[in-house]
């Protein structure tokens, strides 16, 4: 009985590939989408000699939900929940830039408080989310023992978020025009006991990789990235940062209140994985100080705008307002209408520029919304930065990018 | 930075085929007829020092006509500004010069838009789908495209409705 064989067509990619592939002097190879150093479903295409990558073909959208399509067929608050599911390692991102975008277009404000928590709140998963860059980054290196200790750390953030919102991961917490609830007792107790805990913590991670002379091996000089090559591809974030740009829009162009944090942009001059691990490690000591400046002068005050035509009146108020009610009937059943125009608002994510393109049409539900999205831009980089480098080292620099597929298909 | 002496000079540049100035919500940017995409794109990167694409997505006005509006955003790191271009593109001829030779990031984003809306773009050098599979149908991002959605089935009527339902054929 003859070996079942396995056959995968080029066909559609012959313009791709080099013609000394198409002679059989090279080798192609597929490596995924259900390869664990891929980081959830993301298809390669080597061209191989030997061990060496001469070049690297990314597919992509196995992960495509039609968030895009399915937003325009819900009213706007119905629509926040699907952002959540977008970049699912940074939830809370996602729902800040949604509702700001929201903010922007129909003119809605947010009061300071709500402000500051999101600040909060977005930072804590800046830092949980590289943590878990950190923790499967390190861990496609095979060192095993950080992925453990991120992971452990990770968990008390996403505690805080159940706090909060009653969900570790798919939150909603942040809605247009303020938060969903205000934060409950023991949250500041239990935000300052991480803030406590943590520097200990991001030492450790140091220790066990920055002067490991295994990690330096595997990760100085692999993947390098120019300023210009990193512009030229759309790079922006923490890989931008690595080359020596000091674009952050938390600082270029502050949302919520960020003007007020004293913090410091981390840049590295290298732009290979080994910088960009030094600039994420220095972006996690930053999130913490903007965390507890935030946490320090926490204003009270409402936790949501209270414009309802936007925001659905307290539960207390039902029982005595008319007007209450139906405000309440029709947010809950209609939801509330965007004037018709567009608006474009960038932010950024634990991995780069993320930027909600949203238009209304004067009804309830967007007419467009489109989500620029960091993953989706770096993914494009993967082929110059892994030419010429070894598989194995292919594994590091995809670790590097930090992408989160779900992000990049949307 | 001046974003308004960028738009006088785009405007002294490209004469008729600026439609329109847009500006509103803080944000500026340019109406644009799709033929001259290229010079403008090429001025905004080498004169006024817009050195990324952040953005480039589409929006489908079915049934209006010029049916498609192509939204380009421009980010400059050297002044810290937005700027962005609006293409209105006819369906019947969707068709718009690639940016690939002047952004290459340019290259997934108008993929995606081909994927998405089916819109063409001249010179391009991959034109593959590229979120969806190779054989998928229409482009679910127009407006005409259903959402689609799969019919409840009861004990009464599960055979009924399990016939006519579009299994994955092999």
């Amino acid at each position: 009985m003859p070996a079942p064989t396995l056959e995968v067509s080029f066909d559609g990619l012959k313009h791709l590939v080099s013609s000394r592939a198409l002679e059989g002097d090279t080798l192609l190879l597929n490596m995924g989408p259900q390869h664990p150093s891929t980081h959830g479903v993301l298809r390669l295409l080597l061209e191989l000699e030997g061990e060496i990558v001469l070049n690297c073909i990314p597919d992509i959208g196995f992960l495509h939900t039609g968030i895009e399509k399915n937003m325009e067929a819900k009213n706007y608050l119905q629509a926040l929940v699907m952002t959540d599911r977008m970049d699912y390692l940074n939830n809370i991102g996602n729902n800040l830039v949604y509702c700001l975008a929201i903010e922007k277009l129909v003119g809605l404000d947010v009061p300071p408080r709500a402000q500051a928590v999101r600040v909060i709140l977005t930072e804590l998963q800046r830092i949980a989310s590289h943590l878990v860059w950190l923790a499967t980054s390190s861990l496609d290196l095979a060192a095993m023992s950080t992925f453990l200790y991120c992971f452990r750390e990770r968990e008390i953030i996403l505690d805080i978020f159940e706090m909060c919102s009653g969900q570790r991961m798919m939150t909603s917490y942040i809605r247009p025009g303020g938060i969903w609830r205000d934060v409950p007792d023991g949250f500041e107790e239990a935000v300052r006991q991480f803030l406590r805990l943590f520097p200990r913590r991001i030492r450790q991670y140091e220790s066990m990789l920055t002067r490991n002379p295994l990690f330096i091996d595997r990760t100085k000089q692999i993947g390098v990235l120019t300023a210009e090559q990193a512009l030229q591809l759309g790079v922006t974030g923490p890989m931008l940062r690595a080359t020596g740009v000091a674009f952050d829009l938390r600082k270029a162009q502050p949302y919520s209140g960020y003007e007020q944090y004293d913090f410091e942009v981390p840049t590295a001059t290298g732009g290979d994985t080994y910088d960009r691990y030094l600039v994420r490690m220095e972006e996690m000591r930053q999130s913490l100080r903007i965390v507890e400046q935030a946490l320090n002068r926490l204003p009270d005050g409402p936790f949501i705008s209270d414009n309802r035509k936007f925001v659905p009146p307290p539960r207390a108020e039902l029982g005595t307002s008319m007007e209450a009610v139906i405000h309440h009937f029709k947010l809950w059943t209609e939801g509330f209408s965007a004037p018709k125009g567009n608006v474009f608002l960038p932010v950024e994510s634990p991995r780069g520029v993320l930027a909600c393109y949203l238009e209304g049409d004067g009804g309830p539900k967007p007419y467009r919304v489109h989500f620029r999205t960091p993953s989706f831009a770096h993914l494009q980089a993967l082929p110059l930065m892994s030419r010429n480098h070894f598989v194995a080292d292919l594994v590091a620099i995809i670790g590097s990018i930090d992408i989160v597929l779900g992000d990049a298909d949307r | 930075m001046d974003l308004e002496a960028v738009i006088k000079d785009l405007q002294s540049e490209l004469g008729q085929a600026v439609l329109g100035v847009e500006r509103g919500r803080g944000e500026v940017g340019l109406l644009l007829s799709p033929e001259r995409v290229l010079t403008a794109c090429q001025r905004l990167r080498q004169r006024h020092g817009f050195d990324l694409l952040i953005a480039l997505t589409a929006v489908d006005y079915w049934p209006n006509e010029p049916r498609f509006t192509l939204v380009y955003k421009f980010y400059s790191t050297m002044a810290n500004a937005f700027f962005g271009l609006r293409l209105p593109v006819p369906g019947t001829a969707a068709e718009v010069p690639t940016l690939e030779n002047i952004f290459p990031n340019a290259n997934w984003h108008e993929r995606e838009i081909l994927d998405m809306f089916g819109v063409r773009f001249t010179g391009h050098s991959d034109p593959r789908r590229i979120l969806l599979p190779e054989d998928w149908e229409g482009h679910p991002l127009r407006k005409d495209h259903p959402l689609g959605y799969e019919e409840v089935q009861y004990t009464f009527n599960f055979d009924e409705i399990d016939r006519r339902k579009p299994y994955a054929v092999e």
